[in-house]
This record gives C-alpha cells, sequence and structure tokens, in this order.
C-alpha cells in the first residue's frame, strides 16, 4: 500500500506540473491573436523557467491589424463553408443571388445558368454561374470578386437578397484556399463593348483582389457576367442540396428561368412562370426606432446637415420638422445646435427622446412580396398538388425595420401523406436551407395549432401530411443570426407575423380537407351500401320464393330508400 | 308448412313492403341483457321485460342486416328440410355469401342467437344445434334412450359405467327416466365429479352425480330441469366459492342467463339450491385461499348492482358482501388440505345434514 500511495504521489506531481505548462501555453497564445508565429514563440519560452512572463512591450510586438480576409479565413464556417457539400451549395448560392439581384435591379427579366464539371481530382468541382444581367464595370470587377465586405448592398436599407457584401469573394476564396485556382469573372455591360475576362486572387493579409489575368475577349452575348470558381466540394442530391435550393429558389422567384447542368452531365430546366418583373423597392433611410445609441453618434458625426432639426428631418424616415423639434425638445437641447456637438454631449438624452416621441411606421414601399398570386404560380409550377392557397401580410416592423411576411401551402396529390410537412423558408426570395430548428420561422410554424384546420400534429412538431409549406419574409434588413444567412432571429414580431399568416392559409386549407374528406366518406358510404344490398335482395327472394326482376327491384328501391337518407 | 316457417315468412314479408313503401325496413329484437329481465321467484326463472331493440336498415346496419337476412333463409331452409345444422357448420355456408360471409364464428353465432330471440324460440327448433359437450352423469340413474337404427327403448344405467360416465346428449327431450336416488349434485370441477364416482359417493349418498365442466351447456340444464321435474328430487349446487361460481354457474343453471332469456323457461333449474362452496365454508372449514381478482371484485359488484336474482335474496346478498369483506376465494377442490376424501367423509355428509341451510 504504502508503495504504491507513493508512487500515486509522485504521478500527481507530475500532472501537476504539466497541468502548469499548458496552462501557461494557452494563455500566451490567446493573447496575440493574429500572430501566426505563436507555435514558435511557444517553443522559445517553454523551456526557460516558467515564471518568465511576458511584458506588454513583447506583447506590443505581435499587436496588429486582424483583415476581415484573415478572420473568414479561420471562421469560413460562419459564411456558410463548413464542409464540403454545403460549399458547394453557397457557392451557387451566393453566384445566383448577386445575378437575380443585379438582374432585378437593371429590370431585366432574369435567365440564370449554374453549371456543375467534375475536376480532374474527384473531391473538385468548377462550378459556373453566368446571367443575363447588366455586367459589372471594368474597373469594380475586382473590388467585388475578390475583396471581402465591398458591395452596393451594406450601406443601404433597401431590401436585396445581399446584404453584406461578403458572399461571392468568400466563395472565391474558398476556391482559392482548397485549390488554389483563381476565381475567374467574365462580364459585358452591352453588346457595343467588349468582355472583359479577369482571374482574380484575393490577398488574405490586406483583403485586397490580386489580378492574375486582365484581358478582353469576345463574348457572344447582349451582356450579363459569368463566375467561375473551382473548388473543393461533394456533390450530392436530396435535401439540402443544389437541386433543392434550385427548386425553392424557382418557386419564389416565378419570373427567373433557371437552368442547371449537373456533374453527370443533365441538363434541368425551372421555367419562368411569369413575365411580371418584383416591383424595385425604394431605398429608405433608418427609421429612428431602429437607430442604437452608436450608431446615432456616428450618424451626428457623419451629417451634413448644419442644425439638429435638420438633421433629424433629413437623415432618418418618417421625422418631420415639427417632430424633430418635439424630439430637441424633449431632450432639452435646442434645435439650431451643431449635430457634431451633441454627438459628443447630448446623444444620450436625444436617443431617450426619440424612443418617448411617437412616430410614424417607416414607410413600406421599400418592400416588395412576391404576393399571393405569384406565391401560387411558383407553388404549382414545381410541387404537384390539390390546393394551394397563399397569403400576404400587411406590412410589419420590428426594432424600426420594416417587413412583410407571406405565406403558402400546397396539400394533397403526389406530396407524401405519412411524413411531416415540409417548409419552405424564404428570406427576400432566397431559400433557407440549414438551422431550420434556430429560425424564427420554424418556430411559428411549430406553434400554429395545426389540428385545428384538420391535420395531424404532435406535440411540438410539425404537422404530419402531404403538406408544403412556404414562408417569405421580406425586409430592407433582415435580422439573420448569423453571416452564413441560415436562419432568422427570433424577433417576437416576426413570429406573430407569421403565424397570423399561417392560420389564415390554414383556415382555408381546413374548410378544403374537410370537405374533401366529407365527399370520400360519402363516397365509401355509397360503396358500402352497395355492397350489401344485393344481400338482403337474395334472402328476400330465398325466403318469399320471388322471380328475378321482383329481386331486381327490391335492389332498386332499397337503394333509393338508402341514398335518400344519407343526403 | 311448420309454424316456425310461417313466422320467417311473415318477417321476410314485412321487411319486403317496407322497401316497397320506400321506407326503411326494420327488425326488432328482444334487448338480450340482464337489464331486460326480471326474477320471477313464482315462476323460478328469468322472463324478458319486454325491452326491445330495433334494428334500422342503415349505412351503418346494413351489413348484419344482410347478414341476418340470409341466416333467416339458412334457417327457413332447414325446418323445411327437416335438416340440421352446427354453428359452425352455419359459419362455413355463410363463406358462400361473398362479402356478406362472416369473418370469425362469433359474428354468425351472434346473429343467430338474435334470429332465435326474434323468433322466441331456441336453436334447436330453427335447426340450429350447438356444438358443445353436454355434461356427464353417474350414480342412481336409469335414462331410457331410444336405439338410432331401430327406434327400440334403450336402458341405460348410470350405475354401470365404472370409474367413467354418462354423457348427456345433445337433444334430451325424447328422454326417460328412472331412479330412487335422493338428490341430484351439481358439481362444477371434473376433477371433483372423478373423486366421488371414484369412491363411489352416489353409492353411500343415494344420489345423481352430474358434472357441468363449468357452466353448464344448455343441454345439460335442460337435462337436469328433466330430472327435477320427472323425478321431483332436489337439486343441490356444489361449484367454487367465487363470483365466477355462485353468478356465471349457479345463477345461471338455477334462473338463466340474460343473454338467453327468451329460452329461460326451458332451461332452467328453479328447484336448484347452493349446497357450497358458501363464504361461510371458508371460515368453518379453514379453507386456503386465494385473493379475489380484479374481475372476481367487478363481477361481484356488478352482480349485486344488477342482478335481479341476488336483488330479490337477502341471503345472497349478504354471502357476496361477506366474500368481498373477506377479500378471498376458495376452490371446491381446497378441502385436499386436509385430506383427500375429506370431503366425501366430513364435508359433503355435514352439509347435506341440514340442506334448509343452503343458499337459495
Amino acid at each position: 500500500m504504502g508503495k504504491t500511495g507513493k508512487k500515486r504521489v509522485k504521478k500527481k506531481t507530475k500532472i501537476v506540473k504539466k497541468a502548469a505548462k499548458k496552462k501557461s501555453h494557452t494563455t500566451r497564445k490567446a493573447r496575440p491573436k493574429a500572430a501566426k508565429k505563436t507555435e514558435k514563440v511557444v517553443e522559445e519560452v517553454a523551456p526557460k523557467e516558467l515564471t518568465n512572463h511576458a511584458t506588454a512591450e513583447d506583447m506590443a510586438r505581435r499587436q496588429r491589424e486582424i483583415s476581415v480576409a484573415e478572420f473568414f479565413t479561420k471562421n469560413r464556417h460562419l459564411l456558410g463553408f463548413d464542409n464540403p457539400r454545403k460549399a458547394l451549395l453557397t457557392t451557387i448560392k451566393e453566384g445566383v443571388d448577386n445575378s437575380l439581384d443585379a438582374c432585378e435591379e437593371a429590370g431585366i427579366l432574369p435567365e440564370v445558368k449554374v453549371v456543375i464539371t467534375p475536376s480532374k481530382d474527384e473531391d473538385r468541382f468548377r462550378v459556373t454561374i453566368e446571367d443575363n444581367g447588366p455586367g459589372v464595370l471594368k474597373k469594380q470587377i475586382p473590388r467585388i470578386f475578390a475583396k471581402l465586405l465591398y458591395g452596393s448592398k451594406f450601406h443601404r436599407l433597401k431590401m436585396s437578397r445581399g446584404q453584406q457584401g461578403i458572399g461571392i469573394s468568400a466563395a472565391g476564396m474558398y476556391g482559392q484556399l482548397t485549390t488554389g485556382k483563381p476565381i475567374a469573372i467574365t462580364s459585358k455591360i452591352s453588346r457595343n463593348k467588349p468582355a472583359h475576362y479577369y482571374e482574380l486572387e484575393i490577398d488574405t493579409k490586406r483583403n485586397e483582389p490580386r489580378i492574375i489575368v486582365d484581358e478582353q475577349i469576345e463574348w457572344p452575348v447582349q451582356r450579363g457576367t459569368k463566375v467561375e470558381i473551382e473548388l473543393e466540394a461533394k456533390y450530392q442530391k436530396g435535401r439540402q442540396s443544389v437541386e433543392e435550393y434550385l427548386e425553392q429558389t424557382a418557386i419564389a422567384n416565378p419570373h427567373v428561368a433557371l437552368q442547371f447542368v449537373t456533374p453527370n452531365g443533365e441538363t434541368k430546366q425551372y421555367k419562368r412562370a411569369s413575365k411580371e418583373l418584383p416591383v424595385q423597392t425604394k431605398e429608405i433611410k433608418p427609421h429612428p426606432y431602429g437607430v442604437e445609441l452608436g450608431v446615432l453618434i456616428k450618424m451626428l458625426h457623419d451629417t451634413k446637415a448644419r442644425t439638429l432639426q435638420s438633421f433629424l428631418h433629413s437623415d432618418f424616415s418618417r421625422i418631420s420638422s415639427r417632430v424633430a423639434k418635439m424630439i430637441c425638445e424633449q431632450a432639452k437641447v435646442s434645435e439650431r445646435s451643431r449635430p457634431s456637438r451633441i454627438a459628443r454631449q447630448e446623444a444620450n438624452n436625444l436617443f431617450k427622446a426619440i424612443n418617448k416621441t411617437k412616430i410614424m411606421n417607416p414607410p413600406t414601399d421599400c418592400l416588395s412580396p412576391i404576393g399571393e398570386d405569384l406565391i401560387l404560380a411558383g407553388l404549382k409550377k414545381q410541387i404537384e398538388a390539390n390546393f394551394y392557397t397563399s397569403v400576404t401580410r400587411p406590412p410589419s416592423v420590428y426594432r424600426g425595420n420594416p417587413f412583410q411576411i407571406e405565406a403558402g401551402l400546397a396539400y394533397g396529390g403526389s406530396l407524401p401523406g405519412d411524413k411531416l410537412a415540409r417548409v419552405l423558408r424564404y428570406a427576400n426570395r432566397v431559400p433557407l436551407l440549414y438551422q431550420q430548428s434556430a429560425c424564427a420561422i420554424t418556430r411559428s410554424v411549430l406553434t400554429t395549432g395545426w389540428r385545428n384546420y384538420a391535420l395531424q400534429q404532435s406535440a411540438g412538431a410539425l404537422p404530419t401530411g402531404p403538406l408544403v409549406i412556404m414562408i417569405h419574409m421580406a425586409s430592407v434588413w433582415v435580422p439573420f443570426t448569423s453571416e452564413s444567412k441560415e436562419a432568422v432571429a427570433h424577433y417576437p414580431e416576426i413570429i406573430k407575423e407569421v403565424r397570423l399568416a399561417l392560420q389564415e392559409c390554414g383556415r382555408r386549407l381546413g374548410v378544403f380537407i374537410r370537405r374533401r374528406r366529407k365527399a370520400a366518406e360519402s363516397e365509401r358510404k355509397k360503396a358500402y351500401i352497395h355492397k350489401y344490398i344485393p344481400h338482403i335482395a337474395i334472402a328476400l327472394r330465398e325466403m318469399l320464393g320471388l322471380s328475378d326482376k321482383q329481386e331486381k327491384t327490391i335492389v332498386t328501391q332499397l337503394t333509393d330508400v338508402l341514398e335518400r337518407s344519407r343526403s | 308448412m311448420s309454424k316456425i316457417a310461417t313466422q320467417i315468412k311473415e318477417t321476410a314479408t314485412s321487411v319486403r313492403s317496407r322497401i316497397q313503401r320506400k321506407n326503411k325496413p326494420t327488425l326488432s329484437f328482444p334487448l338480450r341483457s340482464l337489464s331486460n329481465v326480471k326474477y320471477h321467484p313464482k315462476k323460478g326463472f328469468f322472463e324478458l321485460k319486454g325491452k326491445k331493440k330495433t334494428r334500422t336498415l342503415t349505412v351503418a346496419t346494413v351489413k348484419t342486416f344482410a347478414q341476418t337476412l340470409r341466416m333467416m333463409s339458412q334457417a327457413k331452409t332447414l325446418v323445411e328440410d327437416d335438416e340440421i345444422m352446427t354453428k359452425r357448420e352455419a359459419y362455413y355456408v355463410s363463406k358462400n355469401w361473398d362479402e356478406a360471409r362472416f369473418d370469425e364464428q362469433p359474428e354468425s353465432d351472434t346473429v343467430i342467437d338474435d334470429i332465435e330471440s326474434l323468433f322466441q324460440v331456441n336453436r334447436e327448433q330453427l335447426g340450429f344445434i350447438p356444438e358443445e359437450k353436454g355434461g356427464e352423469i353417474a350414480g342412481k340413474l336409469v335414462v331410457i334412450d331410444r336405439e338410432s337404427d331401430s327406434g327400440k327403448p334403450l336402458r341405460i344405467d348410470c350405475t354401470k359405467f365404472g370409474s367413467g360416465a354418462y354423457s348427456i346428449p345433445i337433444s334430451v327431450e325424447h328422454l326417460k327416466f328412472e331412479t330412487k336416488a335422493k338428490f341430484i349434485l351439481a358439481i362444477e370441477t371434473a376433477g371433483m365429479f372423478q373423486r366421488l364416482v371414484k369412491h363411489g359417493y352416489w353409492r353411500t349418498a343415494n344420489c345423481i352425480l352430474v358434472s357441468m365442466g363449468g357452466v353448464p351447456t344448455r343441454a345439460c340444464r335442460r337435462f337436469i330441469r328433466r330430472l327435477a321435474d320427472e323425478l321431483k328430487i332436489p337439486v343441490y349446487a356444489f361449484v367454487d366459492c367465487d363470483p365466477y361460481g355462485m353468478f356465471n354457474i349457479y345463477r345461471t343453471l338455477k334462473v338463466g342467463s340474460g343473454n338467453a332469456a327468451h329460452i329461460n323457461r326451458y332451461f332452467c333449474v328453479p328447484t336448484a339450491t347452493f349446497l357450497g362452496v358458501t363464504p361461510q365454508d371458508i371460515v368453518d372449514y379453514k379453507l386456503p385461499t386465494h385473493p379475489l381478482k380484479e374481475i372476481d371484485i367487478k363481477r361481484a359488484r356488478d352482480a349485486l348492482k344488477n342482478d335481479p336474482f341476488v336483488h330479490h335474496y337477502q341471503p345472497w346478498r349478504d354471502a357476496i358482501k361477506q366474500l368481498l369483506d373477506m377479500g378471498v376465494r376458495a376452490e371446491q377442490q381446497a378441502f385436499a388440505v386436509h385430506n383427500l376424501n375429506y370431503v366425501i367423509e366430513h364435508y359433503l355428509p355435514e352439509k347435506l345434514a341440514a340442506p334448509k341451510k343452503f343458499l337459495p
């Protein structure tokens, strides 16, 4: 016992020492986040005395700026590049979203072609996304496609698919990272102008484009953009696949013609169901309720307005001069004071005053819902069902941002009857395929009482039945839970609006199902009656010695009696 | 044409004429349950109170309705041709009826019972005979039957079966009896019957032993009834001390059942009394017991609440309450705890010394 006891003690002390070493390593590592050579530093330190801590000067030598590109190289899962399968989908999604945004803004009916070609290596694919959009100016091409957080959409409040200016450049960066191949862009802005062909790499350290090839080429199209990216990927069918994404895109965007060439060379067409382009949305100024204190201070700094009153009136939506004056009075600052002075001193008072003042809801002409008719058209085009319905809710507001919810249902037909309903989620017409359970939309579907609408639903689950539920959220700023735009954040206003839309659709579905059930039941009864009536007639004939004719008369009379009683 | 055949034809005609008048045809049956019987202490059996259920032809009943009519037609043929058919055979015949066929025999049995009650006759009169075995007899009885080919009288001495016994035939109406026995002992289990036969108990006690084998069949009940009527000797029932023995076996033997109330007048033994095993016997004879099962308790409570027979006799109500209070049951073979032949040497003689004390 004694010996083993001693041994144990020895071991323990060793472990403690090790732990201590480890600890010191981790602390050292954690501090200089961006430093790439941390490993080396640790090796140098390790053999020395453990008490030798780094000084502020040591640390300062390692402290430097982190480029956004470097950050996302390390955290690519934030952008939807967690695994090869998802990377393929995200790449195509970013490309198609950009194409559609550009076409719609230029008033062109979009025609998008997606091609996936297998590469020599098994796990590599070349993705091509080609559109008939307005094209990109030559000088803008490098920065748009090879610089993260560069784009037209971040600084404005306008409904569009893209928001941040990360997507396509991140896809290029992922390709570059996994295959070493640059992203290739071909763009032509009009028939008379030449097409430009670029091959670009992203300099991750500086987040700046590096031009590999820049030449003019012949491209026999009127105008458009073609993006080619080679990347490490996995092509799979089924759920969360490229096909599913394109199919769902076709449902929510019936004005789009999509063509898809699979790695096996098959071509799939998603035809255009409507020639109506979505109504062009207006860009709006921020609504005062949605602005946070920090943003307010920044706006006060940057404004061109000379007085506080004119700042409030011109830089926000829904603030008239009168309301501006009321806010100033509430905040106890002069309406003629300089905005930059407020920024330093009374911003907090001003912020509080804004939230105390009653201000009209933001304008809603910035939203472009799909519309009930087009939702029906989209659903009918892609889903074979017996019953379709759709609802577009009036616009509403969360945190000062206007949004609008639409819902559509498809029921019956060739849909599988014994499975859970399929939920199609959209944000600004873009299908959301991942993180279904983390999404506010799913939450609303789950908390809707589908049993009221003649459907089966287990507690806390999706309804069961041949049902497809489509929900679209249109907003100038969709509150995603992450940069990869997979799930909508749980704002109570959003959850409520979705539920209201679903309830309205549900009521209509309930009427349909009940009516159909009744008809089926009555049909079943009729068949049942016809099965047994002849036997009554046979028995009566046997017992009473009737003729065949008399037997037949009984059948007709009895059928008549029973049918009459049913209705 | 026999009376039954005419009755069937009349019913069929009424169904047809309702159809011709564009009405839904109906058939009405006496309700076959304990709620539709009353106990006549003078007549001594359960009698129908007259509640009827009317089966109207609707979507829900069309199948049973068709089956009932077809089975009626079958019965008519049987009666006219003087043919018989077991219930099992009737079930197989229905297989010719396409969609109207029966899937399981209990379904066709119910329909036969319905027809039986519709015409207030027993099914043997309709040509349907049961498959069930009738019970066994041993003891001082001579049964006079006929030889099946020549029709000559055939004397069967029930003392001459040794360790075996005489089987009660399915039809007992033609039998005649001779006996000098003093009483009839109707026994629930074949095991107890065997013990009494083996030791020639019928000789020592001068009696007729009947093995009922659970709830007595119609033939067995009818046989005992005829014995009791013609020989004018008492009938004692010896069954387990549990609600099943008391009500399903003894009560059915004595006053009939709710289900077959329309024929109880022929198939019960109103003179029967309950020798044992009584709840008091459990105490007096220190019998080993088992706790009452859930179903036993339910059955006993149900008897207290719904059984018109129990309602009529205070001693039975007391016995049930005593049994429920004790919460146990005992089998008639439990006497073996004292001695294998304790039942012959002590229990039965002691009980038989005072038949007045038997439960009614």
